[in-house]
């Protein structure tokens, strides 16, 4: 069952063509990757989707609905969450807060300003679950920037789960961390996304982490689909070796 | 995995309440002790602490710079005055009630003007909105008193139960107003703790972290910088209606840009990433000020030195250079 479809989507920075006409759909539980290299409009597409960009044309549907020009706080409402490609936390605040925030928004009670938020059991019992989940109980009163660069790319992704979002978007939730780390870290994310049953679009370079956790693989080059299949399919596409190798692609 | 269910349960902080209380109770019983004088300085000392604290939620916990705090200052104080004179009212409740909304809805209009804007812009917005009313004050002399301002006598409390007339008036006056202004500082104390620690003051700090997190949560970034606007200008513009009865007097002064400034330095001087910052930076700021005016008439130059050392060798001000010397005494690692 289709979750988000996007159709013709376009945006162009300048002469660039950051999405070109894209045609993308994402069903219902996949957990699927979206790879291609640097300018390949990985990240366009992904903030035209979440609302941080305008497209130039085009149409978005999420469950049916058109949200092309909808608020970043009505895709929220919908359902779509996201992580970032560099780390974005409440530096300042502590780490339960920053899961906190998300379940009060959810929840429409980060509105209420006569209720003191620690008093909140549901939330607190909630954010510790959440934060269990995350392996991150521990480090609960600690600032979130005072957390190591791994423990922060778990936070980022907790926040934007907290949401419970039906479809959640991760930039690159492995990048500027070590080759046992990546593995821990999918471990967890890709556990606790399969658990909550939340479909997820990660974004990711690393082609060892993309082929073992994703059910489908999409590759984009110059703003443009060039490759949409299962993981084997993708392996056996002579495109996407060259394109990940630097050669020129078949006529 | 389930939570930790003894963590579910929030442990409420005696210790800070219990150090709240003896303050309380403190400031209460030094009016024996300090004479008339100083327990007016002290009155004017609550007074600015309302002011920077109503101040910090926008600076400290929003992390909007305004520069146009004297425009709510000011609102509270004339609407002071122009009740006294247009409709003969004398009762500071009254003053209250009615001067409360004055000042909210100028804040909220002086609001949705400058929270459209962030950083440099905000400010200067803020800047020239005050300038504007200070302007009007200053030429609209018919209605404003101009320059010579606009007396204001001391009014009845507790609905008219106490009036402050006859022998000994400016005595009595000090003393009831001093015990008055105290309990609506405690009051506000305990409103903005709440607002602060409520889930929306929560958000205001994510905001004033991370806008673009903050709005990939869900929120509405401009209408919660908005309402924390309306908060923090009306809880300056109840200072404002406190001062006026206290001062005597309202003039363009109180709505000029300097004045504006000097709500900053309060606020810089405590600290404003602490709750209590503001509030020990108002105290200090009116004995400074009162006793740099009378030790030299290059008052604003002793102020700036201090202003231009604090920021050097105090950028978290005097509260928070405190308790990171607190924090470094004794290390141990925080939880919830």
């Amino acid at each position: 069952m289709t979750l988000l479809e996007t159709v013709d989507l376009s945006k162009q920075f300048g002469d660039v063509h950051a999405c070109d006409g894209v045609n993308f759909t994402v069903d219902k539980g996949e957990f699927l990757s979206l790879v291609g290299s640097n300018g390949a409009g990985k990240t366009s597409l992904v903030n035209l989707i979440s609302g941080h960009l305008k497209p130039d044309s085009g149409r978005i549907l999420f469950e049916g609905q058109d949200i092309t020009f909808a608020a970043v706080y009505q895709r929220i409402r919908a359902g779509i969450a996201r992580s970032f490609q560099i780390v974005n936390l409440f530096d300042a605040l502590t780490v339960f807060d920053n899961v906190a925030l998300s379940i009060f928004s959810r929840e429409g009670k980060i509105v209420k300003i006569a209720a003191l938020a620690d008093h909140d059991r549901d939330v607190r019992r909630e954010t510790f679950d959440v934060l269990g989940r995350f392996e991150l109980n521990g480090k609960s009163g600690v600032p979130a920037g005072g957390l190591a660069q791994g423990e922060r790319k778990l936070l980022d992704v907790a926040v934007a789960y907290a949401l419970r979002p039906k479809l959640l978007f991760l930039d690159e939730p492995t990048s500027g961390v070590s080759t046992r780390e990546k593995t821990q870290i999918m471990d967890t994310v890709s556990s606790v996304v399969r658990a909550g049953a939340v479909t997820a679009v990660v974004i990711e370079h690393d082609m060892d982490v993309v082929f073992r956790y994703s059910d489908r693989i999409v590759m984009m080059h110059e703003g443009r689909f060039l490759a949409d299949g299962t993981p084997e399919e993708i392996r056996a596409n002579k495109d996407v070796a060259n394109i990940l190798l630097g050669a020129p692609l078949s006529a | 995995m389930t939570a930790d269910v003894s963590r579910v349960h929030y442990r409420p902080e005696p210790l800070l309440f219990a150090a709240a209380a003896v303050v309380l109770i403190l400031l209460a019983l030094l009016p024996p002790y300090i004479g008339l004088y100083q327990t007016q300085l002290l009155i004017y000392g609550l007074i600015a602490a309302i002011a920077a604290l109503g101040f910090n939620l926008l600076l400290g916990y929003t992390g909007l710079l305004s520069f146009g705090h004297s425009a709510f200052f000011g609102i509270g104080a004339y609407s002071v005055a122009f009740l006294l004179r247009d409709a003969g009212i004398h009762s500071m409740e009254l003053y209250i009630l009615i001067g409360l909304p004055i000042a909210a809805v100028t804040s909220a209009l002086f609001g949705y003007i400058c929270v459209r804007h962030t950083r440099i812009f905000f400010g200067i917005l803020t800047l020239a909105l005050s300038q504007v009313l200070w302007t009007l004050a200053y030429k609209f002399f018919w209605v404003t008193g101009g320059s010579d301002g606009l007396r204001v006598g001391r009014p009845t409390l507790l609905a008219g139960m106490v009036s402050f007339t006859g022998r000994d008036s400016f005595q009595r006056f000090i003393n009831g107003y001093y015990y008055y202004v105290l309990a609506v500082f405690a009051i506000c104390v305990v409103i903005m703790w709440v607002i602060v620690h409520s889930p929306f003051g929560k958000g205001l700090q994510a905001i004033r972290d991370n806008e673009t997190r903050a709005a990939f949560l869900g929120l509405r970034i401009r209408r919660f910088r908005w309402v924390s606007f309306l908060i923090s200008g009306t809880f300056t513009g109840l200072a404002g209606i406190l001062w006026v009865p206290l001062n005597g007097l309202t003039t363009p002064e109180v709505l000029y840009w300097p004045f504006s400034g000097e709500i900053v330095f309060m606020t810089l001087l405590g600290g404003f990433r602490n709750f209590t910052g503001p509030i020990v930076g108002g105290l200090l700021f009116t004995y400074l000020k009162t006793y740099a005016v009378a030790t030299t008439e290059y008052w604003q130059l002793l102020l700036g030195v201090v202003l231009v050392l604090l920021v050097m060798l105090l950028p978290t001000g005097i509260v928070g250079a405190i308790s990171a010397a607190a924090d470094k005494l004794r290390p141990r690692e925080k939880s919830v």
